[in-house]
């Protein structure tokens, strides 16, 4: 892509990553307009998660070349924190835990991080608000009291993930493998609360390896990710093929097109 | 500005903090140094009885016969030149220094803090006297009413010395430790409590509601006498930095528990670097009593503090609950001592330590559990956390217990704010150090809780202050 989309849309160009001297991403190019849900496939250790976590600025991984724009920002050259509260957002992979910072106080301070200065939270109508996400997604309240995700099960961790970001109403989301330990019946009701978010003020980056997901969230676009860079695109379509063929083709494809 | 409100002012303020410059006037306190004569010129100001002036001598020759307890503890105490430390000043002279003399960072640091406003002149050396008079009036009617006694300890001595003289230095005698020993020669300040058998006092004693020049002292001497049944919670201390250019502190406190009686001891200490802080702390529990010791410390270039209960009589209960926090150039050694001397006798000791930059934070318990007691429990427990590599946590926890008729328990953990962690947060939006310091209050939470109210939001504030300088 040698255009650039300008202002609304994360735009990913021939980015190359190296971890310990090791190329994962080459050339990696992609955009995801607002108002657009795309998805990204691809193998076990292709670099989707090492994607997701460059943009969200990892310190381990190196950018090699590349530019990533945030509705025409320079997003590489943004602290952690600065993309965060520019917008962008990551459900994590695997998050973390936090000892003893309870759910609520967290989110409170994420919160807080986004006022200016002499602003204040408004206690009533922040808790109102957040138990308002938490019973949309089935998250019990008892949870607000609870360290971030300690001895959370593997599923709660993931349903907490997109509480936050319900709370933090970003303008570009990844959410990296967020379906992947989720029981049928919370895999819907993360995906309500996803599909309430969609809008046409917000993009989704979403990283799965199932198609399932994808019935409940329907994207726009699909990409494969290989070799470190996307080798196909598609509709929705793409992933019932995937399903069906699995990745073997890639091995002699994206030899033959690189 | 008279010259003696300049000599407090000196004392005070640390003078790094602004550029002042004061007379020093020896005529108006004890000068510097250390000698007979210094003990005379206190005892002579005070009016003391000889039972007095002869016990502080006698500290005063332990003191210069032990030699520094170098060879377990830390070095850097050779660096203390006693030959220059003024140990006494004249109490009663007000300082004249105005709020807007007070330098910008120290009345930011206030504000930040959330230093109540009518607190904050006495805290930066303006006001003397901590304007309390109304408050403590109230509260001293109803003292009397019950019989409560709350003096400062030179009244306490003057005024009654039959309870005084019984428990002085009973707890911890002037040869129990070389510090111990030079605060018996030349104490002043600290407070004297009596509370009554079965007297409940409701509202926690403050040590800044009767505070004067003198109380704030680098060797303040508290004596608490809680009678049966009776209960008591005392705090000490604030959040606030001290602004001061003594760089030794040296209190003794001793706590009598009587049978069934309750004593809780709250310290938030909050002490500059160049503050040497080597205070001796003990209880003595009766039967079925209960001593807490709450406490916090945070700064100063060397604590040393370790406080005791001695379970005396039978189903006496003793807990030490303690933070301390130490960042680059810091050392806080410390720690609990519990020593069980009846059967049935429990003690519990949480310890947290968190290190920051090359701040260093030592952890030493000693639990006692002799052979012919059964029925004896003992919990130790004890965290640190480091916030980052050049950081130095150490445990040395001894607990001997003999015989097999107890139940001990201990545990130690050493954990790090992980790089993964401080970046997750970072995610959701917190700057580095707004993430660093939900971290970190996030491993003490549980203590802080034990604080009352006021002092656990000051202390969260603390810690985030603390914080922001630590990250780059
Ligand atoms: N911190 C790291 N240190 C060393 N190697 C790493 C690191 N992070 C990623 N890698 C390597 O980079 C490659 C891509 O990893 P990444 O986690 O991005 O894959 P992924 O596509 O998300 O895989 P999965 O589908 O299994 O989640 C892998 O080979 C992985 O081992
Ligand atoms: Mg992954």
């Amino acid at each position: 892509m040698l255009f650039s989309f300008g202002m609304d849309c994360l735009e990913i160009k021939d980015l190359t990553v190296a971890i310990h001297g090791q190329r994962i991403l080459d050339g990696l190019s992609l955009v995801v307009p607002k108002g657009e849900v795309h998805a990204i496939m691809g193998p076990n250790g292709s670099g989707k998660s090492t994607l997701a976590k460059v943009l969200a600025g990892h310190q381990d991984y190196e950018v090699v070349s590349g530019q990533v724009l945030m509705d025409g920002q320079d997003l590489l050259a943004m602290e952690v924190d600065e993309r965060s509260r520019a917008g962008f957002f990551l459900a994590f992979q695997y998050p973390y835990e936090i000892p003893g910072v309870s759910n609520a106080n967290f989110l409170r301070e994420a919160v807080r991080a986004r006022l200016g200065s002499g602003e204040e939270i408004d206690a009533v109508s922040f808790y109102k608000r957040l138990y308002g996400l938490m019973d949309e997604l089935g998250i019990d309240r008892k949870f607000t009291g609870r360290s971030v995700n300690e001895g959370f099960s593997g599923g709660e961790k993931k349903r907490n993930e997109i509480l936050q970001m319900a709370v933090l109403e970003p303008v570009y989301a990844v959410l990296d493998e967020t379906d992947s330990g989720l029981d049928i019946d919370a895999l819907r009701v993360v995906a309500e609360g996803v599909n309430r978010m969609r809008s046409p003020h917000r993009g989704f980056l979403l990283i799965t390896h199932y198609q399932r997901l994808l019935n409940y969230i329907e994207p726009d676009f699909i990409h494969v990710l290989a070799g470190g860079k996307i080798v196909r695109t598609g509709g929705k379509e793409l992933a019932l093929e995937l399903e069906e063929t699995g990745y073997d083709w890639i091995k002699e494809g994206a030899l033959a097109t690189a | 500005m008279s010259e003696d409100s300049a000599t407090l002012d000196a004392v005070l303020v640390d003078q790094s903090q602004g550029n002042f410059a004061y007379p020093e006037d020896y005529e108006l306190d004890a000068g510097r140094g250390l000698g007979p004569e210094t003990l005379n010129y206190i005892s002579e100001v005070k009016g003391e009885d000889q039972w007095i002036r002869d016990f502080r001598h006698r500290a005063l020759e332990i003191f210069e016969r032990k030699p520094m307890p170098t060879h377990w503890a830390s070095a850097e105490l050779d660096e203390i030149k006693f030959q220059e430390i003024r140990y006494y000043l004249a109490k009663g002279r007000r300082p004249t220094r105005s709020w807007d003399e007070v330098p910008e960072d120290v009345k930011r640091t206030f504000e930040r803090l959330g230093i109540p406003e009518r607190e904050r002149g006495f805290l930066a050396g303006v006001e003397a006297q901590f304007d309390s008079e109304a408050a403590y009036s109230n509260i001293k009617e109803e003292f009397d009413k019950l019989g409560v006694i709350f003096v400062n300890s030179s009244e306490g001595l003057r005024e009654h010395p039959e309870i005084f003289r019984k428990w002085f230095g009973k707890v911890i005698p002037s040869g129990d430790n070389k510090f111990a020993a030079l605060n018996s020669a030349v104490f002043s300040g600290g407070s004297f409590i009596y509370v009554p058998p079965g007297v409940k006092v409701k509202h926690p004693l403050q040590a800044y509601f009767r505070i004067n020049a003198e109380q704030f002292g680098q060797f303040e001497r508290t004596l608490i006498i809680v009678d049966e049944g009776a209960e008591v919670m005392y705090m000490e201390g604030c959040t606030a930095p001290k602004f001061e250019t003594a760089t030794l502190h040296s209190a003794v406190v001793e706590l009598v528990a009587m049978p069934h009686a309750k004593i809780q001891y709250i310290t938030v200490q909050n002490w500059s670097s160049n503050v040497f802080n080597l205070v001796t702390k003990r209880g003595l529990a009766h039967e079925g009593a209960e001593i807490r010791w709450i406490d916090c410390n945070i700064g100063s270039r060397l604590t040393m503090k370790y406080p005791g209960v001695i379970m005396k009589g039978r189903k006496a209960r003793g807990e030490v609950i303690s933070i301390a926090l130490a960042n680059t150039g810091q050392h806080q050694d410390t720690g609990a001592k519990m020593i069980h001397a009846a059967d049935e006798t429990t003690s519990n000791i949480v310890s947290k330590s968190i290190s920051i930059g090359e701040g260093r934070a030592t952890y030493r318990g000693q639990v006692h559990i002799p052979k012919h007691l059964k029925g004896c429990k003992n919990n130790t427990e004890c965290d640190a956390l480091l916030i980052n590599s050049h950081s130095r946590t150490d445990t040395y926890p001894a607990i001997t217990v003999r015989g097999n008729r107890h139940a001990t328990q201990h545990e130690a953990s050493v954990s790090q704010v992980s790089e993964e962690q401080i970046f997750y947060m970072r995610q959701r939006g917190l700057s580095e150090a707004a993430a660093m310091s939900l971290s970190v209050n996030g491993f003490v939470n549980d203590l802080v809780r034990e604080f009352p109210m006021e002092y656990s939001v000051e202390l969260k504030r603390l810690i985030d202050l603390e914080m922001e300088g630590s990250v780059g």
